[in-house]
């Protein structure tokens, strides 16, 4: 689904962040990614969605070479990205309308997506929550619905940045059997071992 | 002013379910007509018009006089500057100052102005959700750029206010004493540059993410707003009082 053939990136300041670097994701793969800080991992989760573009290297993604920004159109519908910091993702009012933005975005009708809304807040087990002013949650809380608001979009890959840091353990438990249980592929990226470990069928390791 | 808690915007009241087309159209006239106007009659039923409307809407009335003390807090420089400055017939005489008729008569009418423009918005804009007045905004073909930039603002305000926040703590949990020196100085500086770099980098952040969920330019809404009967009516009698406001202001009956 998603193969990346020896890319290449340097950041503007000349630090060389990926060199030469080969993934694939096939259907079923649920990769987990480890790496010190700096190795490259969000860039990599950005390459993908086309946020960046990469020096060197080839991004092909469901059997498509994808290069321009008119490529990644289809890329961003097909595949879910979960920033690391849920602030950046959660920029609507409400809780409901955060959840809907993706759906009605990829052409939802409007009572499908509150369908989709009402759907994933059990699935997160954050039932009730839909007028609740989404900057006003905890940190969890907003983890959580950020999670949500990707999983709404029902895509077919998903992109996994830190999803466990700040959840408390009930949080963790519900992510880890929503992840288990779900079909799709995903490529996660945490410092916590152990429970990347819980979550993946591969795990690669990233140098510096 | 932005209401970041919403805080108001929760409630049933009629006035709170009111149309937020009509609250808007409502605020503009009303703000139109008493910026311009000058008599002090018409300004006073402007004013028992807000307070009219921040009674029916059932606001904490303590938290509404906590925001008009902000308006008023300006207002106050003015009684302190106006008269004393104003040309015309003395009121009152303390050593050299001397207080003038017209100066008190013209800081009386832009207290009354802007409270009761002030208590208007608090009564009308803050009864409303954010999202409800966007979409408002849009059916009154307010340019979208225009509504967008009012939404995020209002989204990223209280996301700068906590980052600035976090800084000046962690300012302060260094030892950082605020006083009128260079190094105070140039602390602050470095403060709200440091803000103005993490709020540009958080702006592409955002936009990011937005196209990482399918964003092409445009938003969609969830809700629809729908004009009752009842709305009618009541817009009806805004109207009315407007129109009677600016007839008050023309001078068409003795005042």
């Amino acid at each position: 689904m998603i193969e990346l053939k020896n890319i290449s990136y340097q950041y503007q300041n000349g630090e060389q962040v990926l060199d030469d670097f080969n993934l694939t994701l096939e259907p079923g793969d649920k990769i987990g990614l480890v790496g010190p800080n700096g190795s490259g991992k969000t860039t990599l989760f950005k390459i993908i969605m086309g946020l960046l573009a990469p020096d060197e290297g080839e991004v092909i993604i469901f059997d498509q070479p994808r290069e321009k920004e008119e490529d990644f159109i289809e890329v961003r519908e097909r595949v879910g990205f979960m920033f690391q910091d849920s602030d950046d993702l959660l920029f609507c009012p409400t809780v409901e309308e955060d959840l809907a933005f993706g759906p009605l975005n990829l052409g939802k009708s409007k009572e499908e997506a509150k369908e989709i809304v009402q759907e994933t807040l059990k699935l997160i087990g954050m039932e009730g929550f839909e007028k609740k002013v989404s900057y006003r949650l905890s940190g969890g809380q907003k983890r959580m619905i950020a999670f949500g608001a990707i999983l709404a979009m029902q895509t077919e890959v998903l992109l996994l940045d830190e999803p466990f840091s700040g959840l408390d353990e009930d949080a963790i438990e519900r992510m880890v059997g929503i992840l288990n249980d779900t079909d799709r592929s995903y490529i996660i990226v945490s410092h916590n071992g152990e429970l990347i470990e819980r979550v993946t069928n591969k795990l690669y390791y990233m140098n510096e | 002013m932005i209401n970041i808690n919403q805080g108001f915007a929760q409630g049933s009241s009629w006035v709170h379910q009111l149309d937020p087309r009509i609250k808007i159209i409502t605020i503009f006239l009303l703000a139109t007509v008493l910026a311009v106007g000058e008599s002090i009659v018409m300004l006073l039923q402007a004013l028992v018009f807000s307070s009219f409307l921040i009674l029916s809407a059932k606001l904490d009335l303590k938290e509404v006089g906590k925001r008009l003390m902000v308006v008023n807090f300006f207002i106050l420089g003015i009684w302190l500057f106006v008269p004393l400055t104003y040309p015309g017939e003395a009121l009152f005489q303390v050593g050299p100052l001397s207080f003038s008729i017209p100066g008190v008569i013209y800081a009386t009418k832009i207290t009354l102005r802007s409270n009761a423009i002030m208590l208007g918005i608090i009564a009308l804009l803050s009864t409303s959700t954010v999202s409800s007045l966007m979409q408002a905004m849009r059916y009154l073909y307010i340019p979208e750029k225009i509504v967008y930039l009012f939404f995020f603002v209002y989204r990223y305000v209280h996301v700068i206010w906590k980052e600035f926040n976090r800084l000046h703590d962690s300012m302060l949990m260094r030892g950082f004493k605020s006083e009128t020196s260079l190094h105070s100085y140039r602390s602050y500086a470095y403060l709200i540059g440091m803000l103005i770099i993490r709020s540009y980098d958080r702006s592409r952040r955002v936009y990011e993410a937005m196209l990482c969920r399918g964003f092409r330019g445009e938003f969609h809404n969830l809700d629809e707003l729908s004009f009752s009967s009842r709305d009618l009516k009541i817009f009806s009698g805004i109207l009315f009082f407007i129109s009677w406001i600016i007839i008050v202001e023309k001078g068409v009956f003795l005042v």
